[in-house]
């Protein structure tokens, strides 16, 4: 007996600047793929059926659920992860600096989603308000938080950001 | 200047690792040559196993092993009970992988052992097993009825344990009392559900001869105590580790059957092994909490001061019973809150049921008791025609009146005694955080003048902290300057690597960045039980805090020596040791380490060890070659930290939805060691109260079958429901321990059920509805709102 999608094909990705050819089941999931075939385990898995958002990365600029989506249907896009989100090794991104600075994380599970959901949202809401920010990250589960202090970690994200565009 | 660093906002020591990716939980490690592991549960709730077939998924591809009873060599044992009790006369608990009989539905029936966990979950689906259904509980009323299905056969009832408690003369109490209030309380099933499933990944270290495991456990020393007993191993010979953890809330301390079975794998087949829950998984392998129906009630004199309570519940033990009684037992002792309740009455059964195990899960048995307290007070101010902050007013606790005896034993063996608190000043600060009075005379009216359904609550609330046995830490200042900590406490989010460091660097007068805090591994702490009941930064943090001062005299002692001084000439500043008015004569704490170890040559960059004459052994008897300390800490009993809790909300009577307009809290978790921190604790606390206010209910079927087993259906707030939170600090030290410090962990879970039902009731006021039961929902708000068409 032979279970479903285990016939192989290659693929191609991008993630976080590195290109990547690799040969996968096509069952694999994307969740799955980068944490242990490209061994990217800051991409974390809570649920592995699309509410907690842990799972967070960004395809072609867009935040979707990598426990949702099966490596194949990666072949030939763009992914980023939280591990390409600081500047460089010794500076971190304005979301990296603000969550550090306002608490905006206990346990850390949670928080690789939170930030590459929130790189998506910020990119295209430079100045929100709390409300906006809540419906935001309304996606993603923290059970450490209260999500308070991320919230307040968001809003100063964003006027960092503002502030480095000035 | 001395540099102060405990009490300060100090960004966590953790973060940087956790928010770059850098984190490693257990699920991010992969050995090579590692095998994957996935479990057969059981699909009914009762039911004794008839045959397994387990042939075809032998032969699947990939598959190395797969194990049921039969094949588990030392783990056939039972599961250990890991706190029993005198009254808990019927314990009961598993098998790693069933025997014979299933008692709850997720219960480990069979394991695959294959090269991945895709391989592993195929296989699962190729076992095939003959099942003879046995009749099911669920229900815990039905439960101790005569003739009620029995969860187990051989034990001849569902009682697991009767307590019963008394304080005073109840009896008399009631007898005389110009009021009584009874209800019927009841709060749900729900469960602590960490984002982080639980995972498992051990091998057999060849070269060191030493089993390692990595395991999402709050008790790594416990653990590793547990499976060298099991494999005849010395302590030594096992290493558990808890890495990064994602969150526990009290469902990751116990010893669980993959806990077993996962190391022994590694030891049998001397490979890497891995085991990670998935989602669905933990909602029946994981354990849940809070299911207790009380039957309680209250006498009062003609002003509301509290004459007797008298409380009988029913609690939800579950399938088993491997945490004896404490969440009952701490109910039991915590339901008089911060309010004096002379004569009083308190009995449980625990009681069996056909469902996931029930252990502690943040708050632990207290919010029940909250919510028992609180509604009773509530019912009695209404009823006497009292504002609900005054009849708390005229039964609190008084300043002057510790330490206060409540009784009862606590779950640690020790007396239930407050050892301080300022119980009416916490909430007189928080009625003014409110603007209580603008607010019932002014905005409350007129909002529902408006036609609105708005409501205030307040809740108050002490919680039994920093529990023994005991917590221990070593203390050491290296010769190149950091100071290593090493304890026994693994963290889950708590910055015990900040706060302890905190400690220290307050201690030794050192930057707070050269403090390395060592945690969660039994290669560097060997004693010790772990993290919960809110006890990390009073028994470690104490430990640790005894360990530096114990360095930072040896350092003095060493300097004074060096020097040709007295002690009492030095001083600690700026993370050096010198003679005071005299700077330059003095030495930084990592010259100290060197001059302590007398080393026949120096480090370099910094030297100061020089050639001596000899005068005897270079190490002379009792001196040692370092800087370092290990000390203990164990407390006399719990310190008891308190808090009060207002809420407005909204109810919107036609879609039933909830909305929460303010939120204010204030907590005296004694000295705070770091505001941030304690802040985090109460918002998350205060979440999960939310959610289990509203939103956490576990659904059982008649069956046994859980319902909501996903979070598609389990629904936890998301940041569109909990409301903003403002904290305020009251800080009333706690006189047992060297900080004054008391736990904060639970803190925010406990009020919270009781001040959204006080809030809900005021709100729908018109409709004359009590709340007793959490947690609500819009269908019963719904209907409460609407009792014509229901």
């Amino acid at each position: 007996m032979t279970a479903v999608g285990t016939e192989r094909r290659t693929i191609r990705v991008v993630v976080n600047g590195v290109a990547y050819e690799r040969d996968v089941e096509v069952r694999l999931l994307l969740s799955d793929f980068l944490r242990h075939e490209l061994g990217l385990t800051g991409t974390h898995v809570g649920c592995e059926h699309g509410v907690c958002g842990a799972c967070t990365v960004l395809f072609d600029g867009e935040p979707v659920r990598s426990c949702l989506l099966i490596a194949v249907q990666a072949d030939g896009h763009v992914i980023e992860t939280v591990e390409g989100l600081a500047v460089d090794e010794t500076e971190l991104h304005p979301l990296q600096r603000a969550f550090w600075e306002k608490h905006g994380l206990q346990c850390g599970y949670c928080t690789p989603g939170m930030l590459m959901v929130l790189k998506a949202f910020l990119t295209e809401h430079p100045d929100p308000t709390e409300e906006e920010v809540r419906e935001a990250i309304s996606g993603n589960l923290c059970r450490c938080t209260g999500y308070q202090k991320i919230v307040e970690a968001a809003l100063y994200a964003a006027q960092l950001m503002r502030q480095s565009r000035e | 200047m001395p540099t102060r660093v405990f009490g300060e906002p100090i960004k966590r020591a953790e973060d940087p690792r956790l928010l770059t990716g850098r984190g490693r939980y257990v699920d991010d490690i992969d050995l090579p040559g590692q095998l994957h592991v996935a479990f057969l549960r059981s699909p009914l709730a009762h039911a004794r196993i008839r045959s397994i077939d387990v042939s075809a998924a032998r032969d699947m591809p990939g598959v190395v092993a797969v194990w049921t009873y039969a094949e588990i060599g030392p783990c056939q044992r039972r599961m250990p009970l890991l706190i029993p009790h005198p009254d808990l006369t019927h314990p009961f608990t598993r098998y790693a992988l069933a025997k014979d009989e299933v008692n709850h539905v997720g219960e480990p029936v069979a394991m695959v052992i294959a090269e991945s966990r895709y391989l592993a979950e195929d296989a699962v689906e190729a076992i095939t097993v003959e099942w003879e259904e046995l009749p099911v509980v669920v229900d815990i009323e039905r439960a101790v009825q005569p003739g009620a299905p029995l969860v187990h056969e051989e034990l001849g009832t569902n009682v697991a344990a009767h307590y019963v408690g008394i304080v005073g003369d109840p009896e008399d109490a009631f007898s005389r009392a110009a009021h009584v209030f009874r209800e019927r309380l009841v709060i749900e099933r729900s469960a602590g559900m960490p984002i982080e499933t639980r995972a498992i990944v051990a091998v057999w270290n060849e070269v060191e001869g030493v089993l390692e495991v990595w395991d999402t456990t709050q008790a790594p020393i416990v653990i590793r105590n547990a499976l060298a007993a099991l494999f005849g191993l010395a302590p030594t010979q096992v290493r558990v580790v808890a890495p990064d953890v994602g969150g526990g809330f009290g469902c990751k301390i116990m010893v669980y059957p993959e806990e077993v079975l996962i190391p022994y794998a590694a030891l049998t087949l001397r490979r890497p092994v891995k085991w990670t829950e998935d989602r669905l998984e933990h909602f029946v392998g994981t354990n849940h909490e809070r299911l207790q129906i009380h039957d309680a009630e209250i006498a009062v004199d003609a002003d509301g001061h509290i004459l007797g309570i008298r409380d009988r519940f029913l609690h939800d033990a579950g399938a088993y019973t491997p945490y004896g009684i404490i969440v009952p037992i701490i109910t039991a002792c915590q339901l008089p809150g911060p309010y004096k309740v002379p004569n009083y009455h308190v009995e449980f059964r625990a009681v069996y049921s056909n469902t996931v195990p029930v252990s502690p899960y943040r708050g632990a048995g207290r919010p029940h008791a909250a919510f028992v307290m609180e509604r009773l007070l509530d019912r009695v101010a209404d009823a006497l025609g009292l504002d609900r902050a005054e009849v708390r007013r005229r039964n609190f606790i008084q300043p002057h009146e510790f330490p206060y005896d409540v009784g009862l034993i606590f779950q640690d063996g020790a007396p239930t005694r407050y050892d301080s608190g300022n119980y009416p000043g916490m909430l007189e600060l928080l009625l003014q955080q409110m603007d209580y009075d603008r607010l019932v005379r002014e905005e409350l009216p007129r909002l529902r003048a408006e036609g609105r359904f708005v409501g205030v609550g307040i809740a108050c609330y002490i919680e039994g902290t920093g529990i023994g046995p005991y917590e221990g830490a070593t203390v050491r200042v290296e010769p190149t300057g950091q100071v290593y900590v090493a304890t026994g406490m693994p963290q889950q989010g708590q910055a015990h690597k900040t706060i302890l460091a905190q400690i220290v660097a307050q201690e030794l007068q050192v930057p707070f960045e050269a403090v390395q805090v060592y945690e969660g591994d039994t290669a560097h702490f060997q004693f010790g039980s772990g993290t919960y009941a809110s006890r990390s930064a009073v028994v470690c943090g104490s430990a640790v805090a005894l360990a530096a001062r114990k360095v930072r005299e040896q350092g003095l002692q060493l300097a004074a020596e060096e020097l040709e001084v007295a002690v009492e000439d030095l001083v600690v500043e700026d993370g050096r040791v010198f003679v005071r008015g005299a700077p330059e004569r003095g030495f930084t704490w990592g010259q100290l380490a060197q001059l302590a170890n007398p080393l026949r040559y120096a480090y370099a960059g910094d030297l100061v060890v020089r050639p001596r004459p000899w005068t005897g052994p270079t190490l002379p008897p009792g001196k040692q070659p370092t800087l370092e300390a290990t000390e203990y800490y164990s407390p006399p009993h719990a310190t008891w930290a308190s808090g009060a809790v207002g809420v407005v909300v909204e109810v919107d009577i036609e879609t039933g939805q909830l909305l929460f307009r303010n939120l204010w809290v204030v907590h005296d978790c004694g000295t705070v060691i770091n505001p941030l921190v304690v802040e985090g604790q109460i918002h998350g606390g205060i979440a999960q109260g939310i959610g289990g206010a509203f939103y956490e209910k576990l659904h059982y079927d008649e069956n046994g079958q859980l319902l909501n087993a996903s979070f598609v259906d389990f629904l936890i707030p998301t940041a569109k429901e909990i409301p903003w939170m403002q904290v305020t600090h009251q800080e009333t030290p706690s006189p047992l321990n060297p900080l004054g410090v008391k736990g904060v962990g639970e803190a925010g879970a406990i009020p919270t059920p009781a001040v959204v039902a006080a809030a809900v009731e005021d709100a729908l006021r018109s409709f004359g509805v009590r709340i007793t039961r959490v947690p609500l929902d819009p269908d019963q708000l719904w209907r409460m709102t609407h009792p014509e068409t229901s």
